[in-house]
C-alpha cells in the first residue's frame, strides 16, 4: 500500500509544487542520519552491558567449558583429559548426594515459599485484615536480611543445646531435638529459614499481581453469589498465573544454588551431610584446587538449570495454547 | 405503584445487613491469621535482636527470657573492636556504591537500547541477558574466577563490583519501563534535532527515575549481602566485605555468640535505614510511572 503511492506521489509534484519538496528532502536526509544513528545509538547504549557480557559470560563458559576436558589445577598446564572429569564425576557418591540434597531442598522450599508469599500477599490486599501497614513492614523485613544473617538467627533459634526451641520443647515435657546432628532435621531448618527469607520479594511481586486483577471480575462473581474461596480459585489464581510462574521458575533457579545459608546454619553439615551442588563445586574447585573437575561438576549444574527453565518454559506455553 | 415498589426496598438494607454481619467473622479471621503470621514472621528478628543485648553470661544461661534483664551493649562493641568490623563496613559500601551507580548507568542504556531499537542484534542480546539468569556467577564459579584472575582483579575490590554489573533483572526493569513510555516521545525528539544519545540522556534517563531508585535499592541490598563470589575472589582480610565478616565468626570452632549477634545486628543496619528513606519505591513494586498515551 505504502510502496505504491510513493513512486506515483513524486511525479506530479516536482515542478509545481514546491511547498511539500522542502519538506521531504528534509525527511530523507532525516532517515539516512536516522540509520546512521540506529546502529551507533543502540550500540553505544549497550555497550558496557555487551563487554561485560562477553568478559564475563562467554570467556568464563567458553574456558570452563575447555577446562572442564582438562586436570587443570589454577597453575601450569592444563592437560586434556576427555571426558574423565565427567565419568568421575558420574562415579562420586559425594556429587550424587550433594544433588539428591539440593533436590530435596528445592523440593521443600519452593512450594512452601510460594504458599506462603502468595497467602501473605492475599491477606495484604485483602479488606478484611486490619493492620496492614505494620504487617507489610514485618513481612518484608527479611528480604533486608543477608543468607548468612539469616542462617545465624535460624541458627541462634534452633542451637541444640542453647537454642529458644529446644528450651521450649524441653520445658514442654519434651527431649531436645537434634537439629544439628541429625542431617535431615537440620535441612528442615535451612528449609524454614529460606522460606522465611524468600516470602518477602516473591510477596512483592504477588501483591503487585493480584492488585492488577479487574475488581469488575470480582463483583460480578459476587453478585452470582461466589464465596471468598471461589474468587481465589476461579479469577485470582488465573489472573496471576504469569506472575506466579516469574515466582517458580525464579525461586527454583534460586534454590538449586544456594550456598550462604548452608554455611551459616550448620556449614552445610553435620558433616558434609547437606553439601548442595554449589558447595560441592566450592569444595572442589577452591579449596582442592581441580579447577578442571569444577568445572565438569560447573556445566552438570548448568544442564539441569538449563533443563529446569525449558521444561517450564514449554509447560507455560502448552497452558497458553 | 405503592404496592409494587415497596418489597425490593426492604430486603436492600436486609441483603446489606446480612452482609455486614457476615463479614464481621472474616474480618476477624482475616485480621487474626495475619498477625499471627506477623509473629512467626517477625518473632525470630526480635529474639535476635533483644538476645544482642544481652550480656554473654545472660545469653546461656537457663531460664532463658525474652528480655535482657541487664541490657548492654557490650557485644556490639566487642565485635567492633575484635574484628576490623570498620574496615568490613567501608569495603562492603565501597563494593555496594559503586557496583549500585555503574549497574544503574548500565542497565539503564541497555534496557532504553532493548526497548526502542529493533536491529537483529538488539533482539539477540535481549535473548543473550536473560540468558544471564541461567548462568549466574555460582554457576560458572571456577572459570569465572580465572577469568578475573587473568584481568588482575584478583584479591581488589574491582573484582567484586566489575563482574556484577551487568544484571538481567536490572536491565529488564528498563525495559520493561521503557517500553511504556510512548514512541512518540522520542521521535518528536528526533523530529527537534536532538540526538540519539542526547535525547537518551536529557529525555528518558530523567523519566525513569523510580525505576533508578527501585534498581537502586535492588542493587545495594544484593551487593551488601553478597557472600561467595566476594568469599572467592577477596584473599587478604583487609580487603573482607562484611558478609564474610560475619561468616569467619560463624566459621569459627567455638563460636563467640556473643560478638557474632553483636557483629551480624550492625552488618544489618544500613540497609534497614535505607529500607526506611526509601520504602515507597521498593513496596510500589506496581511500577506504572510511564507517561500514558
Amino acid at each position: 500500500m505504502v510502496d505504491s503511492i510513493h513512486p506515483t506521489a513524486p511525479a506530479p509534484s516536482t515542478e509545481v509544487r514546491r511547498g511539500p519538496e522542502p519538506v521531504r528532502r528534509r525527511q530523507q536526509g532525516w532517515r539516512r542520519r536516522r540509520l546512521n544513528r540506529y546502529t551507533g545509538a543502540p550500540l553505544a547504549l549497550i555497550s558496557i552491558n555487551l563487554l561485560l557480557f562477553i568478559t564475563f559470560f562467554v570467556w568464563p563458559a567458553a574456558t570452563g567449558l575447555l577446562y572442564s576436558f582438562t586436570s587443570y589445577t589454577g597453575v601450569g598446564d592444563a592437560p586434556y583429559v576427555g571426558w574423565d572429569n565427567y565419568q568421575k564425576l558420574l562415579q562420586d557418591d559425594a556429587f550424587y548426594s550433594a544433588l539428591i540434597r539440593t533436590l530435596i531442598y528445592t523440593a521443600g522450599v519452593v512450594p512452601l515459599t510460594i504458599v506462603l508469599s502468595l497467602g501473605t500477599a492475599v491477606l495484604l490486599v485483602t479488606d478484611y485484615a486490619k493492620g496492614k501497614v505494620v504487617a507489610r513492614i514485618i513481612f518484608f523485613l527479611p528480604w533486608l536480611i543477608s543468607p548468612i544473617i539469616v542462617g545465624v538467627i535460624w541458627r541462634w533459634m534452633f542451637g541444640e543445646n542453647f537454642g529458644l526451641i529446644n528450651y521450649v520443647i524441653t520445658k514442654l515435657g519434651g527431649s531436645e531435638v537434634p537439629w544439628q546432628s541429625n542431617a535431615n532435621l537440620s535441612l528442615m531448618v535451612v528449609i524454614f529459614a529460606a522460606a522465611w527469607a524468600g516470602t518477602a520479594f516473591n510477596m512483592l511481586l504477588f501483591v503487585a499481581a493480584i492488585k492488577n486483577v479487574p475488581t469488575s471480575y470480582y463483583e460480578a462473581a459476587s453478585l452470582d453469589g461466589a464465596g471468598s474461596w471461589a474468587k481465589f480459585r476461579n479469577i485470582t489464581l488465573p489472573a496471576i498465573a504469569p506472575t506466579t510462574f516469574i515466582v517458580v521458575l525464579l525461586s527454583i533457579l534460586h534454590s538449586m544454588k544456594e550456598y550462604a545459608l548452608f554455611a551459616a546454619v550448620n556449614d552445610g553439615g553435620p558433616g558434609t551431610e547437606n553439601n548442595l551442588l554449589v558447595q560441592y563445586i566450592y569444595t572442589k574447585g577452591f579449596e582442592r584446587a581441580q579447577i578442571g573437575y569444577a568445572s565438569a561438576a560447573s556445566f552438570v549444574l548448568m544442564l539441569i538449570l538449563m533443563i529446569v527453565a525449558i521444561v517450564q518454559l514449554s509447560m507455560n506455553r502448552r497452558k497458553d495454547s | 405503584m405503592a404496592v409494587t415498589t415497596a418489597p425490593p426496598r426492604p430486603p436492600a438494607p436486609r441483603r446489606r445487613k446480612k452482609g455486614t454481619t457476615g463479614e464481621l467473622p472474616k474480618k476477624v479471621g482475616a485480621t487474626a491469621i495475619m498477625w499471627l503470621i506477623v509473629v512467626v514472621y517477625g518473632f525470630p528478628v526480635l529474639w535476635f535482636l533483644l538476645s544482642s543485648i544481652k550480656p554473654a553470661g545472660e545469653l546461656f544461661s537457663y531460664p532463658l527470657t525474652l528480655f535482657p534483664k541487664n541490657p548492654t551493649f557490650k557485644g556490639f562493641t566487642q565485635a567492633w573492636t575484635s574484628f576490623d568490623v570498620a574496615q568490613y563496613f567501608i569495603n562492603t559500601l565501597i563494593v555496594a556504591v559503586s557496583a549500585t551507580l555503574l549497574t544503574i548507568i548500565a542497565s539503564a542504556a541497555c534496557g532504553y537500547a532493548l526497548a526502542k531499537y529493533n536491529n537483529w542484534w538488539i533482539k539477540a542480546f535481549t535473548v543473550c541477558i536473560l540468558a544471564t539468569t541461567m548462568l549466574p556467577g555460582e554457576v560458572l564459579l571456577a572459570p569465572l574466577f580465572l577469568v578475573v584472575r587473568d584481568l588482575n582483579m584478583y584479591n581488589s575490590l574491582s573484582a567484586v563490583v566489575v563482574p556484577a554489573v551487568i544484571t538481567a533483572t536490572g536491565t529488564f526493569m528498563f525495559r520493561q519501563f521503557f517500553l511504556t513510555v510512548p514512541d512518540d516521545l522520542l521521535e518528536a525528539a528526533r523530529i527537534d534535532g536532538s540526538s540519539e544519545l542526547s535525547t537518551f540522556v536529557r529525555i528518558m534517563l530523567p523519566l525513569s527515575r523510580p525505576i533508578m531508585l527501585t534498581l537502586a535499592i535492588f542493587s545495594f541490598q544484593w551487593r551488601w549481602n553478597d557472600y561467595i563470589w566476594p568469599l572467592v575472589v577477596l584473599n587478604d582480610p583487609s580487603k573482607y566485605t562484611i558478609q564474610i565478616g560475619v561468616a569467619t565468626i560463624v566459621g569459627a570452632e567455638n563460636v563467640n555468640w556473643s560478638v557474632l549477634l553483636g557483629a551480624s545486628v550492625l552488618s544489618m543496619i544500613p540497609l534497614v535505614l535505607i529500607y526506611l528513606v526509601f520504602q515507597k519505591y521498593v513496596m510500589n513494586a506496581d511500577i506504572n510511572a510511564g507517561l500514558k498515551d
